[in-house]
């Protein structure tokens, strides 16, 4: 670092003999280059997530408060799609597929993460860079790459879980045929992708709390189940909120898994058992492109829900690990 | 030293155990792609299903090739192009802004600051159908303007660009820069870049590998005949399903690039993941 700071500078050229307007001009421009050049640095980012991110998204609230037609006439018609919302059974069955898919992941991947960052946590434990690599590839692997490997592995013929349930003498289970079943094959592709990484968070959660409360605690001679409970949970707080929120705010916008689960039918199922909001929305603003007002209308309703439901969860998680 | 390896045997057998199975399982699907894509289609139906690797995975890919419904080198070459691309700009723009936020002053700087945390925030399907009408009004539809410059940059990069440079430089060695007449950029260039190495590296590899994967934007704006590799992915498992040989050898082509980047760069991602969830 400190030879970058002494060789990488250029050493100024020697200043020129009719040096007094020269220098001013060099004093000027200096100024300028304070003042004005963070500005000039910062731009890129706000020029274009101001263009391609808050304009759209503004837009879309405009546009949820139109009858409009993607390449057609657009007219005025207030919070109409809205109340429209409130009851389109459409809507709600999305929306309970969502809530459903959402508890399913979830409450079974934090809790294993849970589990498996305090083992990963133990400062006698060999071949640690091993283990967080082996559990954290699951995230490298695209969303589609899962969709396609579990869609294989919950196959009904020849996949695997079908033939496993066999062994202990289950009927093959029709996996895709039924609510509850393509809930559980669609959580356990967000949970084999998720569980890792939120490992890995919580990991460092608990790595930044210090050290001398367990020593005082082991001297006190507390169980390490009771360390875990008195230390480990309340220290853990923050970093569990945010990744609560982390994934409410994934579990919402679940598109991908259930799409490709279901073939790319946009409707999620025959008889849209698996939808979720973020493929009700595509259904209404994209696949259909005369009722795009409405599908924004989803958007937002998809917003307004994610702010809820994380609100919700930081109160709660609060509340519960006092 | 006796009660530590006391405690380590009391500990240890189960956790191995339960970290054991935790990485088989998340190894296993991965394995079992590359399994089947090597296999010829009617092992498929053996029973027990198949474990090891087979040969015939010259044969399956030749079929993804021939398969001119998937486009899929097409794809590569469109994936390839566009996350490098956005990798690049995203480093670039990112150090440059994270620069000035954490090194300059400048009148609005936590307010701004503040703003673009709070982007971070904001779920990105939002201005989905909007943006897909943009595309329609600037003639990008079906291009990969369209899935390119809309994710040059990224809050994501710009914070975490931020917090490391204003650890890693010292305002010294700024000065120093000053002092030898260096201009803003010049000190942005030849002493702030080369500081912030690490962190570019890790910001540079967490965005190829989000744009590589990244799917719900593509496949709406794109058509099967100019498809990113996900896409090209998507539609050949929808036309070929049956197929099973076919799709997951063009799944494994697809995600080996990836792995292989994490097998060589692993420790430093989830170093730079770790590290970003402490801070924020």
């Amino acid at each position: 670092m400190s030879l970058s700071a002494t060789t990488a500078p250029p050493s100024p050229a020697p200043p020129p003999p009719d040096a007094p307007a020269r220098r001013r001009r060099g004093y000027l421009l200096n100024r300028l280059d304070l003042k004005y050049s963070p500005y000039l640095y910062i731009a890129p980012f706000f020029l274009l997530f101001g263009v391609f991110g808050l304009y759209p998204m503004l837009r879309t609230a405009w546009m949820s408060l139109h009858d409009w037609d993607m390449i057609g006439d657009h007219t005025f018609i207030g919070l109409d799609n809205y109340s429209a919302l409130l009851s389109d059974d459409y809507f709600w069955n999305a929306l309970v597929n969502t809530f459903g898919i959402f508890a399913l992941s979830t409450i079974p991947q934090l809790l294993l993460a849970l589990f498996l960052a305090n083992l990963l946590n133990k400062t006698l434990l060999r071949a640690k860079t091993f283990f967080r690599m082996a559990i954290f590839v699951p995230n490298v692997v695209s969303v589609a790459a899962v969709a396609i490997v579990f869609g294989m592995l919950f196959q009904r013929e020849f996949g695997l879980f079908n033939w496993l349930l066999s062994l202990v003498g289950v009927d093959p289970v029709d996996w895709d045929g039924e609510r509850w079943s393509s809930w559980t094959a669609i959580a356990s592709m967000v949970n084999w992708r998720w569980t890792g990484y939120n490992t890995l968070i919580l990991l460092a959660g608990m790595q930044a709390i210090p050290k001398d409360l367990y020593e005082a605690a082991a001297i006190d001679g507390a169980s390490q189940w009771r360390q875990f409970w008195q230390i480990t949970l309340p220290m853990l707080k923050p970093t569990f909120i945010f990744v609560v929120i982390l994934s409410t705010i994934g579990g919402m916008q679940l598109f991908t898994e259930p799409l490709l689960f279901g073939n790319g039918n946009i409707i999620g199922g025959n008889q849209r058992e698996f939808q979720t909001l973020a493929m009700y929305m595509y259904e209404k603003g994209i696949t259909n492109l005369n009722t795009a007002g409405y599908g924004a209308a989803v958007a937002w309703a998809i917003f307004m829900i994610i702010v809820l439901v994380s609100l919700l969860n930081f109160l709660l998680v609060r509340r519960t690990a006092k | 030293m006796i009660s530590a390896s006391q405690r380590l045997w009391r500990t240890s057998p189960l956790t191995y155990v339960a970290l054991v199975l935790a990485a088989l399982m998340s190894i296993y699907p991965f394995y079992y792609m590359v399994v089947i894509g090597t296999r010829s289609l009617d092992s498929i139906n053996d029973v027990p299903p198949p474990v090891t690797p087979g040969g015939a995975f010259g044969d399956n890919f030749g079929r993804v090739l021939d398969n001119d419904a998937a486009n899929f080198l097409k794809g590569m070459m469109n994936s390839i192009i566009v996350s490098s691309v956005v990798t690049l700009s995203v480093v670039l723009t990112g150090s440059l802004a994270g620069f000035a936020f954490a090194k300059l002053k400048f009148r609005g700087q936590n307010a701004l600051l503040l703003a673009i945390i709070v982007t971070m925030m904001i779920p990105t399907q939002m201005g989905l159908i909007p943006l897909w009408g943009m595309m329609q009004d600037l003639n990008w539809y079906d291009t990969l303007y369209a899935v390119t410059v809309p994710f040059l940059v990224s809050a994501f990069g710009v914070f975490m660009m931020r917090q490391y440079a204003s650890q890693a430089i010292s305002d010294e060695l700024i000065e120093a820069g000053r002092v030898d007449g260096a201009s803003t950029f010049r000190i942005y260039w030849s002493i702030v870049l080369p500081a912030l190495r690490p962190a570019a590296g890790v910001l540079g590899l967490l965005t190829f590998m989000e744009t590589w994967n990244s799917f719900l934007w593509p496949y709406a704006i794109l058509s099967p005949e100019n498809p990113t590799l996900q896409v090209s992915l998507s539609f050949l498992s929808y036309a070929y399903y049956t197929d099973y040989s076919q799709v997951f050898a063009a799944t494994a082509v697809g995600t080996i690039p990836l792995v292989l980047v994490f097998l060589l760069f692993g420790r430093q991602i989830i170093g730079g993941i770790m590290e970003g969830a402490v801070k924020s």
